[in-house]
């Protein structure tokens, strides 16, 4: 059981490690919109899908002329 | 793509403003593929798609053409209407350096970094093209986003793109920037603080590990786990807690503080206090080796505390309220020296200057006319909405809007110095509102300290002459488990819920405080022009022999080619009736009328000044007629349309649904020439007030508040915005929310004015809960304190009954004010289902 005098104050430095992560967002400004980059996830999916498709294409395209 | 469309269309029903002006949602067959409006004659076509007018025909050439065509996958008809749109030219005032300066956000040799409110944004494909801004033109960089703001942030190299050309390319697209004078002294941008959110993370922190530590001492675990477990718990406890009441509580210390040293007592102090004592008390526990303290229950309060205030504000930020006169002024001006023509910024404008004010240009100060016949709308200012023709060398107010061709004026007075700044700048107008936020707590608060402190020093008291040894425990229980965390939580969140709730309903309130004051209203008074009335609503009525259909026709192909609003008015009730014939000759005396000749007839149409002027003798109208325009065909006179400002439909539905339970009056800026048709809808009670200026609105306001009555003014604009500002609740009802949202406490869709009264019924009901749950938290504190007072608290009672007694009055504010919204809500799909 003495250990967990050891995992306890680890724990809370575990924890602390969050808090810093989650004070380094709000300074970095993540939580000013919280709406449109989830907009924004969604359009860059659709844009990657395109233009690797269009690569391909022309991959196939150079490939069997 | 299915999937992209539902999302976007979640978007769309999620945000309020959206829905008013996105086009998407139900486009018609044949509607235009940029922008979805419905087509009408003249339709544009490229590539197999038709266009509603060149400038959306443009857009999609120009997005086609950089590979942005992935825009219209988005979603049918994702575009903004870009017709008429400014152009370029128009913004050449923002490259002055004044101006630039005050715009931009940083700027340095080569890069220049700006942020823009732009309104039209409304979709996910509106972000996307913005932020794809650099594919369109070379030397933009990045662009981003703020959905919720509208805003766009954008830099960009100064070598290549000019502020003006920048905006001119956001014009172009149909995402017109919104500038005006108040941006250019730095605007105030209220938003969700940083320091507030850290301020609940390092609560949020302590509390949730603190908790973790608890529960083992909750369960009674600590029995086999001996004392050194309980120091270690005491002390992370502490070391935990110690950051979240110095660093978050800080705002509650700091109130506290003020409200004591101003002799009040507001909900912070009992707060504070409570607080106070929690710690106290705690640390000695921990410092004596007895145990973790009650360190739980203090990090929870400080957590939910936070979490309260954090909705608040989310709900605060939504709205932007702090716009003032200003930002009705244009940003820019026309000015005019020699051959010379110039835009310069508003600020830079000097007593002396000679001004071009186009159609539906505001004159921006008080001005001298030296050209061209003036027809100037003065219903910003008197309410008047008739406009009134103005003689070269007579004077122009500022506020007044040109309507017709264009005029030169040469200002006579700065800016600042003008009619409406000095009507602003009233005493009673800058004056602030009592009832600050959250003052129906603040009263309960009073007494309930009071009450609090006496129990606890009875407490204090009895048990020193019973068992001295539990006197301090006693008193400081009392405080401790009395802080009123849930009296504090009940008030932001039912009235943030009931907010969110008008918001969703197209009525936006300023702050929740505003709820309160709804409530108790008991005198209703209404600015007629834009409330009751919509002066685009009322019939167009021919008074003469009746005409022929072909000549109707030819009246019609007339009046659809001028942009005068009698005209345009004219033209729509004949939409649809008649083909349109071909004009070949069109004339236009700004201010008088207009000739045209279609179908082989010479139509005139206008005043009946202007008509003498042609040898034609106009009948005269009777008196209860609107506004009027005479028709001559063929030099003959045939009669006259009169256009009457009709009452909005449902109007009398309103106005008998609030005459049992309020006070009514209406206010108007127009001649008497309606008042037997308000008579007999407002009845004998109703007071009615025309011919009135804003300062007589004002005063009736005043003289109505002087005995004690409660005052709710509905109006329409700048109009009536001392009379806003002076009633208890001031209620701006707008066409569209983009356009004009002036100083007042309501801003409300005009779509919402049949539905007066049932927006104050929630009102009631809303400020009822918070009633409601003041009592819920009452009922905890006075078994808590029973229980206090008698000496048997224990840490387990205390830590479970504050985050209880908080959950619980959150959960039945937010619950029960869902779902009296929700009433709100049926009756308008109700109403929908009984008009389709």
């Amino acid at each position: 059981m003495i250990v967990i005098f050891l995992l306890i104050p680890l724990s809370i430095v575990v924890a602390s490690v969050f808090l810093l992560g989650f004070i380094w967002a709000v300074r970095s400004g993540q939580y000013e919109d919280t709406s449109t980059p989830p907009m924004r996830a969604l359009m860059e999916e659709s844009q990657t899908e395109k233009t690797e498709k269009s690569e391909k294409s022309e991959e196939c395209e150079k490939a069997n002329p | 793509m299915q999937s992209l469309t539902t999302s976007n269309a979640g978007y769309a029903a999620g945000d309020l403003d959206t829905r008013l002006q996105a086009p998407g949602a139900d486009v018609p067959e044949r509607g235009c593929f940029h922008c979805g409006t419905p087509l009408g004659g003249a339709v544009f076509t490229s590539r197999q798609k038709s266009f509603c007018c060149q400038g959306c025909l443009t857009v999609f050439e120009l997005l086609t053409e950089n590979g942005l065509g992935d825009f219209y996958r988005f979603g049918r008809a994702a575009g903004v209407r870009a017709k008429d749109t400014p152009k370029e030219e128009e913004f050449g005032y923002l490259d002055a350096p004044a101006v630039r300066r005050q715009l931009v956000d940083f700027a340095d040799e080569r890069v220049t970094r700006v942020t823009l409110r732009v309104p039209s944004v409304h979709c996910i494909a509106c972000v996307w093209l913005l932020e794809n801004l650099f594919r369109l033109k070379p030397g933009i960089g990045y662009s981003r986003v703020n959905f919720p703001r509208k805003e766009v942030y954008i830099t960009f190299e100064n070598s290549q793109v000019k502020l003006s050309e920048l905006a001119g390319l956001l014009a172009s697209l149909g995402y017109v920037p919104e500038l005006n004078s108040s941006d250019l002294e730095g605007r105030p941008r209220p938003r969700v603080s940083r320091r507030l959110w850290l301020q609940l993370g390092v609560a949020g922190f302590a509390f949730g590990n603190i908790m973790l530590l608890s529960i083992s001492s909750y369960l009674g675990l600590d029995a086999f786990s001996g004392p050194g477990l309980r120091k270690l718990f005491g002390d992370i406890s502490l070391a935990l807690a110690l950051p979240a009441l110095v660093y978050s509580g800080a705002d509650y210390w700091l109130a506290a503080w003020l409200a004591l040293r101003g002799r009040v007592l507001s909900i912070e102090v009992p707060i504070a206090l409570g607080m106070a004592a929690l710690a106290a008390w705690s640390t000695r526990e921990v410092l004596a080796g007895r145990g973790p303290g009650y360190f739980d229950s203090l990090a929870g309060l400080l957590f939910f505390l936070l979490c309260g205030r954090m909705f608040q504000q989310k709900t605060y930020d939504r709205l932007a309220f702090d716009r003032d006169y200003k930002s009705f002024f244009p940003l820019s001006i026309l000015r005019t020296s020699g051959k010379k023509q110039e835009r310069i910024a508003l600020s830079e404008l000097q007593a002396g200057d000679r001004l071009v004010i186009r159609h539906g240009e505001l004159i921006p100060a008080d001005s001298r006319l030296i050209s061209g016949p003036a027809m100037i709308d003065y219903s910003f200012v008197t309410g008047e909405s008739e406009p009134v023709e103005i003689a070269p060398g007579g004077h122009i107010y500022a506020g007044g809007r040109q309507i017709g061709g264009a005029i030169e004026v040469e200002t006579v007075k700065e800016v600042s110095q003008s009619y409406l700044t000095s009507l602003w700048n009233q005493e009673t107008l800058s004056k602030e509102k009592k009832g600050s936020l959250g003052s129906l707590t603040n009263r309960y608060s009073r007494h309930f300290t009071k009450i609090v402190l006496g129990v606890a020093l009875g407490a204090a008291v009895f048990w020193w002459f019973r068992d001295a040894s539990r006197c301090l425990s006693s008193f400081v229980s009392v405080l401790i488990v009395a802080c009123p965390c849930a009296l504090a939580l009940a008030a932001p969140f039912t009235l943030g819920t009931a907010q969110r709730m008008l918001a969703r309903r197209k009525v936006f309130l300023k702050n929740p405080a505003v709820l309160e004051s709804l409530a108790q209203v008991d005198t209703v008074v209404f600015d007629k022009t834009g409330t009751l009335t919509a002066s685009s609503a009322g019939p167009v009525v021919f008074l003469g022999e009746k005409l022929r259909e072909d000549e109707e026709s030819c009246i019609y192909a007339v009046a659809q080619h001028s942009t005068h609003p009698h005209a345009v008015r004219i033209a729509k009730s004949m939409e649809g009736e008649r083909g349109a014939q071909t004009v070949l000759w069109f004339s236009e005396t700004a201010g008088g009328g207009m000739a045209g000749i279609a179908g082989g007839r010479e139509i005139w149409i206008g005043s009946a000044a202007w008509l003498k002027s042609r040898n034609v003798k106009a009948a005269t109208p009777p008196a209860t007629a609107g506004s009027v325009a005479h028709v001559a065909i063929d030099g003959n006179y045939r009669g006259c349309y009169t256009l009457a400002s009709a009452l909005r439909p449902q109007a009398e539905e309103v106005v008998r649904q609030l005459s049992g339970k309020y006070e009514l009056a209406l206010l108007s800026g127009d001649h008497e020439k309606e008042r037997k048709r308000f008579e007999e809808l407002f009845g004998r009670g109703g007071q009615l007030h025309f011919n009135q200026s804003p300062l007589n609105k004002l005063d009736f306001i005043r003289d109505l508040q002087a005995p004690g009555k409660r005052v709710m003014m509905v109006g329409d604009g700048l109009n009536d915005a001392g009379a806003l500002k002076q009633s208890d609740v001031g209620v701006a009802v707008v066409e569209s929310l983009s356009a004009f949202s002036p100083a007042s406490d309501v801003i409300m869709s005009s779509q919402m004015v049949p539905r007066l009264a049932e927006v104050l019924r929630f009102a009631k009901s809303a400020v009822g809960v918070v009633r409601l749950s003041f009592l819920i938290s009452v009922l905890y504190n006075v078994v808590g304190i029973s229980l206090a007072a008698r000496g048997l608290m224990s840490p387990v009672i205390c830590a479970i009954l504050m985050p209880v007694s908080s959950v619980t009055v959150v959960a039945v504010g937010c619950g029960l004010t869902r779902r009296l919204g929700r009433g709100l809500e049926c009756g308008e799909n109700a109403q929908e289902e009984g008009q389709a």
